[in-house]
């Protein structure tokens, strides 16, 4: 399997990562090694098994709908890189 | 001081012979003399684990204290422990002071036991040898020039240095049992759901699992008595009933049936490592053990299955280190899809890059029934595997790694290289079952793992084999000479 420059910036994007420039050809080469390592399994026969998500096939957890945990919004956002009037504030979106 | 047993430590500070803070003093001034060379520890909480001693001292004297009070202990540092740097090992959370305890941090707390500090790992728990973490490589105590594998790599380093009694680790690939295979040390990963994820920092959430990493079963089943059990704020933690895990580690092994799958022993595998662990399942024999040759079928898929399951998920769980909410956020950002994506860029490092990269491409449109489904499929392959498997055998036993511990350097600049380091330890992750390794010899003054295997919730069948073991043979008690 072999994935090109372009791939790779399709991927970076869509993972919201940049990536430098100049470390593109070392990802293309990894990235293709690890799709051929992965390409292995083409080889299983897999008609008619099912997909297993967890060990378990655990189904979620129906819980009562009371309040048990109290709102920590100051000690949580102590550790936020920018807060103000308790929201946390990120560049302008909408002008 | 230094290489008694948890059991011995909690006699000596219940008959008064030392106080916590002695035994706590003692470990950081071992910290403080080795950890430089090693780089074990992220943080030390010298003041914290004092303050937590003194408590303990207290409950000891008023002869209120459990068995584990005032005994030290290392967190993984994946372990969010509130009001202490917890970094994961990333940039990314270089600046992130927990604001709670984890499950097993706070269950730790109850038990009265002293925080020494949190250990050194591989980002995110992001590889095999320790080398990815942005606080620098771990090494290996047995030769400073080797890796002590990874990805809890600091908690294997500091345990076989001992600086510390007894730590906890996680387990998403080999994270526990590889390390401790490389660094002599007895390491157990329960089965998926025994041990709450709830505050332990998500790669592959459906893999991921802690465990204690000690110096002995006896330890390690003393430290799982307080990790295991049901928490509801993790949604796959299993209701099921938490035995008293040392109460069977005596039990005899005559008639214990013992699976040696030959995929475990084929080309990859170090020789000197295999004589090893077959010196070791003689051992067993002597026990009144029998042994079989057993077939995994599927094995060889358990690596790129692997690479596309955790992969995907950590794509998915990283999403939430976005610079907004905690963390770190780059400077000057220009607009929002700046401020994620250099925030990102310079928060990761290379190997959690590639895994990202790796899981978005597997999860895009287009490519999910390629690899995604196909690789649950493939699971599921595997997992079946074992079920076949355990209809025959009471444990299955094998080599945790394919070799010692390999030197500084020697496979990072091959990513896949080095996913092959956990080619033994990936597929019970897949199944969710419970695995071990105990130290079974040296090869070259290096040690040698013995992995064994269980079924679902066998935790106390496997600490009772690997115990018993440990009454026959002195190779768990060896340290390395510069630490003695």
């Amino acid at each position: 399997m072999s994935l090109d420059k372009t791939d790779i910036e399709k991927i970076a994007h869509l993972a919201r990562l940049s990536i430098d420039e100049n470390d593109i050809p070392d990802y293309t080469r990894d990235l293709s090694n690890i799709f051929t390592l992965v390409e292995e399994l083409s080889s299983a026969d897999t008609n008619d098994i099912t997909p297993m998500a967890h060990p378990f096939d655990a189904h979620q957890r129906l819980r009562d709908d009371v309040v048990k945990e109290t709102n920590q919004r100051e000690l949580f956002q102590s550790i936020a890189p920018k807060t103000d009037a308790g929201v946390y504030l990120v560049p302008q979106v909408i002008e | 001081m230094h290489n008694k047993s948890l059991s011995e430590l909690s006699a000596s500070l219940h008959n008064g012979e030392f106080s916590s803070v002695e035994l706590t003093q003692h470990y950081l001034d071992r910290i403080n003399a080795h950890n430089d060379n090693l780089n074990a520890f992220i943080t030390v909480c010298d003041d914290r684990a004092l303050e937590q001693a003194r408590a303990a001292d207290e409950h000891l004297q008023q002869k209120t204290a459990g068995v584990l009070a005032g005994i030290p202990l290392a967190h993984k540092d994946i372990f969010c422990t509130k009001g202490v740097l917890t970094s994961s090992a990333s940039k990314m959370l270089s600046n992130f002071i927990s604001p709670y305890d984890a499950t097993v941090v706070e269950k730790i707390n109850a038990a009265g036991m002293v925080t020494l500090g949190k250990t050194n790992m591989d980002e995110f728990a992001m590889g095999s040898s320790n080398e990815t973490s942005f606080y620098g490589a771990v090494k290996n105590p047995w030769d400073t020039n080797r890796v002590p594998g990874g990805s809890s790599g600091g908690s294997a380093a500091a345990m076989a240095a001992r600086l510390a009694p007894i730590a906890t680790g996680t387990d998403t690939g080999g994270s526990i049992r590889q390390p401790a295979s490389l660094c002599n040390l007895t390491g157990l990963k329960p089965t998926y759901g025994r041990i709450s994820r709830y505050g332990m920092i998500a790669f592959a959430s459906s893999l991921d699992q802690a465990g204690p990493m000690a110096k002995s079963a006896e330890d390690a089943a003393l430290l799982l008595n307080e990790m295991a059990g049901f928490d509801e704020r993790d949604s796959t933690s299993i209701e099921h009933d938490v035995p008293d895990y040392t109460a069977t580690l005596n039990e005899s092994l005559q008639g214990l049936r013992i699976g040696l799958p030959k995929e475990f022993f084929g080309e990859g595998l170090d020789p000197n490592v295999a004589a090893t662990v077959e010196a070791a399942v003689k051992v067993y024999e002597s026990l009144g053990a029998t042994v079989k040759e057993i077939t995994l079928p599927n094995s060889s898929l358990a690596v790129p299955t692997y690479y596309v399951v955790a992969p995907a998920e950590c794509s998915s769980n990283l999403s939430r280190m976005d610079g907004v909410r905690f963390g770190h956020r780059c400077d000057n950002p220009k607009d929002l899809e700046d401020l994620y994506t250099r925030s990102r860029g310079e928060g990761f490092g290379e190997e959690v890059k590639r895994r990202i990269m790796t899981g978005t491409y597997a999860l895009s449109a287009g490519y999910y029934d390629a690899y995604y489904l196909k690789a649950q499929q493939c699971r599921r392959l595997i997992s079946n595997d074992f079920k076949e498997a355990f209809d025959d055998v009471d444990v299955i036993m094998g080599p945790t790694a394919p070799t010692t511990a390999f030197a500084l350097g020697d496979k990072t600049d091959d990513p896949v290289a080095m996913y092959l380091a956990d080619i033994y330890t990936i597929s019970t992750n897949l199944a969710g079952l419970p695995g071990m390794s105990i130290p079974a010899g040296f090869v070259d003054g290096l040690p040698v793992g013995l992995q064994i295997i269980g079924n679902y919730f066998d935790e106390a069948k496997l600490l009772n084999v690997a115990h018993r073991y440990q009454q026959e043979t002195d190779w768990h008690q060896q340290t390395p000479a510069a630490f003695k």
